[in-house]
């Protein structure tokens, strides 16, 4: 009977504590810094996309909601056609992200996704890329890799030494 | 005559706006209490809040199931307003602010508080349905049980006034509040007032958490919002009598009018209604039949005879 009285006293005395509540819209909760929340197609140094079309993130997407198309273009670059993803299956678990091995594919902390209409929450690739570098500033992936462009022989690459002959006797 | 007729129209007014807001005033105070800001958002601090929940309720389907009872489906609900608005017939708000004067008031208020359990069973029973009839069964035997002592504790009250008028009761405060002569039978007529209301932590007709919504789960529409209205209504009531009954009524510093002190000594109770809903866990349905029958009842009874004993002691 006493602890009764007791615990309403508690309860009373949380008049005067401080109130848990963000008032959301306008007072925004502070979010981690690793936050996973929208997901962005981020760029090169220089400007073009890094995402080189190698599926893997579709692979392990765990709930299949990306699709991509990938293709070359007249440098010999890889880009993807398409690249949509269902923000609607979406669970946000950055797989994706850490299956990139171009580090294209990020999720950034902005989590105000919400719309009136299922079909809006299909993203398009113009509606993925940002203008941005993310969090790996200076990356440029054709700038590392062996992979010859145009404009970018084998041996050309950064920290890569020339390409042995093998058919060469000259030590 | 025309007296008459602006008490009941101003009566009427007060008690459904005050059961209107009240909808408001427990949803911010449990959220204070909470550490929670509540509804803010529409109008002022969010009062529009109980605009928006009337229209909600006016505009959804007002669903009767086919396997209920119809005529007493859609009976049950009127009956717990139309009890708890009969009861405060007898409420003194202020010297002559009362509806009827009866002499017999405090009686009325039992009778007609004790008929707030037909819309308990009545709309259980018509619901049809499992759980409606569990928590109407539920309701009945734990209304009528705190019927008993409810009523044993309020004599101590009458035997200290030696009058059912609740206007004479109140009168009989003025030297000093019945809440210290009756401090157990206060403390008895409180518990079994908010088992007479159902609110928590005596909420277990409802029991959300076991019972869907118990006698109400087959509601819907304004039928639900009756029994809403009864309760925040039944709540008020209760609040009332305990403030008539041994906080003296109207009576105040003069200072401020009877009306604005009977208005202030209400609320602080329905506060108090509320922090018990903030704080309390509901107790299971055996414990609450055995606290009612093995302790408040015997504890009513016997702060009855030594009342009544010290009252006749000092007579003679």
């Amino acid at each position: 009977m006493l602890s009764l009285v007791r615990s309403m006293w508690l309860i009373f005395l949380h008049m005067f504590h401080k109130r848990e509540t963000f008032q959301y819209p306008e007072q925004k909760a502070p979010l981690p810094a690793r936050w996973r929340g929208r997901i962005a197609l981020t760029r090169d140094p220089d400007g073009g996309e890094r995402c080189v079309g190698c599926y893997l993130c579709a692979a392990a997407c765990p709930v299949d909601c990306i699709s991509l198309q990938a293709t070359e273009d007249e440098s010999g670059r890889r880009y993807p056609e398409f690249f949509r993803i269902n923000f609607s299956r979406c669970i946000f678990c950055g797989f994706c992200e850490e299956a990139c091995p171009t580090y294209a594919i990020q999720l950034l902390p902005d989590y105000e996704m919400a719309e009136y209409n299922r079909q809006n929450l299909v993203y398009e690739k113009e509606d993925l890329l940002i203008n941005s570098e993310g969090k790996y500033p200076g990356y440029n992936y054709y700038n590392i890799a062996g992979l010859a462009i145009k404009g970018k022989d084998k041996g050309e690459a950064q920290d890569e030494e020339p390409p042995v002959d093998v058919k060469s006797l000259i030590p | 005559m025309t007296n008459f007729w602006w008490i009941i129209g101003g009566v009427l007014f007060a008690l459904l706006n005050t059961a209107a807001g009240l909808i408001w005033v427990e949803r911010r105070m449990l959220a204070l209490w909470q550490d929670r800001y509540g509804p803010n958002r529409a109008g002022p601090f969010g009062v529009l809040v109980v605009l928006a929940d009337t229209i909600k309720l006016f505009f959804k389907e007002d669903w009767i199931p086919p396997f209920a009872d119809k005529v007493v489906f859609v009976f049950a609900p009127g009956v717990v307003v139309f009890s708890v608005l009969m009861s405060f017939v007898v409420m003194p708000f202020a010297p002559g602010i009362v509806v009827a004067d009866l002499n017999i008031g405090l009686l009325f208020f039992l009778a007609m508080s004790s008929l707030g359990v037909y819309s308990v069973v009545l709309g259980g029973w018509a619901s049809n349905n499992k759980y409606a009839l569990l928590g109407a069964m539920r309701g009945a035997s734990q209304m009528i049980s705190y019927e008993v002592f409810m009523g044993l504790a309020l004599m101590g009250v009458v035997v200290l006034s030696g009058s059912f008028n609740l206007q004479e009761i109140v009168e009989a405060q003025k030297k000093v509040w019945f809440i210290i002569p009756q401090f157990i039978g206060f403390l008895i007529f409180l518990v079994a007032g908010v088992a007479e209301t159902h609110r928590l932590p005596f909420d277990i007709p409802e029991a959300e958490s076991e019972l869907v919504a118990g006698f109400h789960s087959e509601y819907s529409g304004m039928k639900f919002g009756m029994f809403f209205i009864g309760e925040y209504l039944g709540i008020t009531l209760i609040s009332g009598m305990l403030v008539t009954l041994y906080f003296g009524g109207w009576l105040g510093p003069a200072f401020l009018p009877p009306v604005i002190w009977f208005i202030i000594k209400t609320f602080a109770f329905i506060m108090l209604f509320i922090l018990f809903r903030a704080s309390m866990p509901r107790p299971r349905y055996d414990q609450l039949m055995e606290y009612g029958w093995k302790v408040l009842f015997p504890l009513s009874l016997l702060n009855l005879m030594i009342t009544a004993a010290i009252k006749l002691w000092l007579n003679t």
